[in-house]
Parts: structure tokens; sequence; C-alpha cells
């Protein structure tokens, strides 16, 4: 990978069911990820997937790109919710750019949006590659 | 109510140490769409780990865990997790402000080994909107 590498933008489809899934597999039972009225009941504007959902997702494309290299940095802010409806799936695209590469150490900025709209802040991985 | 002030710099009691097995790991993985033939967990299973510490810092302080919405998470890694490990999470309030009716909670979490050598650090920002906000 070189800096200004431009990465095979991954897309990944989420339904409620994945998240009812997560939940269980990360402990995250918010109900804010599964119920529609409690969502709604605090500003929500529906059944929102967990940001972590969204992060994972990010964090699969990067080690697709980079063939499952170890990750020694990743983060983001959670900008805007990716609301998922009650029937069907929402579309999340991961893209990808290489910021740098110094020292053994490779740097990816990440964009993370769904129906155009970025959902991550500043989403960015440091790989060991 | 706000959250008291008084918590900045507190830390909390270190989670039950949790045995990272093999199927956890792929059912973590396969939850996210993923796919798990061994090797090191996902980049983001350590919060699991995290949420643990999270929730009982959320019932310490009877705050409602459907009135937390994330606003930021950041995971720094020693080195990957890998099944077989034994973690522990200690969580530490960094920071507090309100903004709007809402607690802006700033939590560093470390995530140690049965050694107690660090695995990784996670730091998150909990958005609380509490009931009158």
């Amino acid at each position: 990978m070189n800096p200004g590498d431009v990465l095979e933008t991954q897309t990944y489809d989420v339904t409620r069911a994945d998240l009812v899934r997560y939940a269980a597999a990360s402990g995250d039972q918010n109900p804010i990820h599964q119920d529609e009225s409690v969502a709604t009941s605090v500003g929500l504007p529906g059944v929102i997937a967990h940001g972590m959902y969204t992060l994972a997702l990010a964090a699969r494309a990067v080690a697709t790109w980079t063939g499952g290299a170890e990750v020694v940095d990743l983060g983001c802010k959670f900008t805007n919710p990716v609301v998922v409806p009650a029937d069907g799936a929402v579309t999340v695209t991961v893209a990808g750019t290489v910021k740098s590469v110094d020292d053994g150490l490779t740097t990816l900025a990440l964009e993370v949006t769904c129906d155009g709209q970025k959902v991550l802040g500043m989403p960015k991985a440091v790989v060991r590659a | 109510m706000p959250i008291d002030q008084s918590l900045v710099g507190r830390s909390f009691p270190p989670t039950p140490p949790r045995p990272v097995t093999e199927e956890h790991v792929r059912a973590f993985a396969e939850s996210a769409g993923g796919d798990y033939d061994g090797g090191p967990a996902p980049a983001t299973y350590p919060i699991v780990l995290a949420f643990d510490a999270m929730n009982a810092f959320l019932e310490a302080e009877q705050v409602d865990l459907f009135r937390i919405v994330h606003g930021e998470q950041k995971f720094s890694y020693s080195r990957p997790v890998v099944p077989g490990d034994v973690l522990t999470a200690t969580l530490t309030v960094a920071s507090l402000r309100q903004i709007g009716g809402a607690d802006i909670i700033g939590t560093a979490s470390e995530i140690t080994d049965a050694d107690g050598a660090l695995v990784c650090t996670t730091r998150a920002t909990l958005v609380h909107k509490g009931a009158d906000a």
C-alpha cells in the first residue's frame, strides 16, 4: 500500500435481525437498537444500529483491504445514526484511502456513509502493514 | 438529574475476568456479518469487555442504559485479543461536562490479561440524556 491509494469500497446490508444477533454477541442490549418505541422516546428517529456495529463493519473493510493485518489503533465519532427499517435492510458503505505509511504502520482514512450521509466522524485505522 | 462532577478521575472495580473462547469470538464476528477461522479476534472485540465495565459503571451511578448514546470510541491495542485470553476491564471516568441538558461522559477502560499486562485501552464518550433533558 502507498499513500494516496484508494481502496475498493465495501458495502454491507444491515437488518434488525443483525442488530439482535449483535446485541447477544456483544452484550449491548440497549433497547434503542431493537425497540422502536424506546428509540423514539429518547428522541431518535427509529431503531438505530449500535455505533459499534457500524465500526465493526468499518473494521471488516480494513481486514479485507489489509488481509487481516494487525490493527494498532481504531476509532471514530458517531456523528449520525444508522436508522434500520423494520423490514428490509439499510446499506452501509465503507470507503478508504491510504493516508500514510510510516515505520511499518499504515494509516487508513475511512469514509462510512449510509444513504449518502456520513455516519462516522473521522474514522481512522492504523495497521501494522 | 445531571451526573455528579465528583466522578471525574474515579476508577471503578475491575470487571470479573472473562475468558475469551473461540465460540464467542466466532459468534461476535458472525453477528457483524463476518467470518472467523481462528487467530486474533476482530478489532472491535474488546468492546465486549468495555461494555461490561460501562454497564457496571452505569449501574453504580443508577443511569439507565436506554438514555445513553455512544458519541465516540477509540481503541489502542498493545496486542490482538486471542482465544484463551482471560480479560478484565477497569473503567476510569476521564471527563464530564454538561451540554444542553445532556451529560457528556468521557471514559477510559484498560483491558488487561491474566498476567495483568495491558492488551488494549478503549476510550468512549457516552452521551446521557436525562429524563428531564
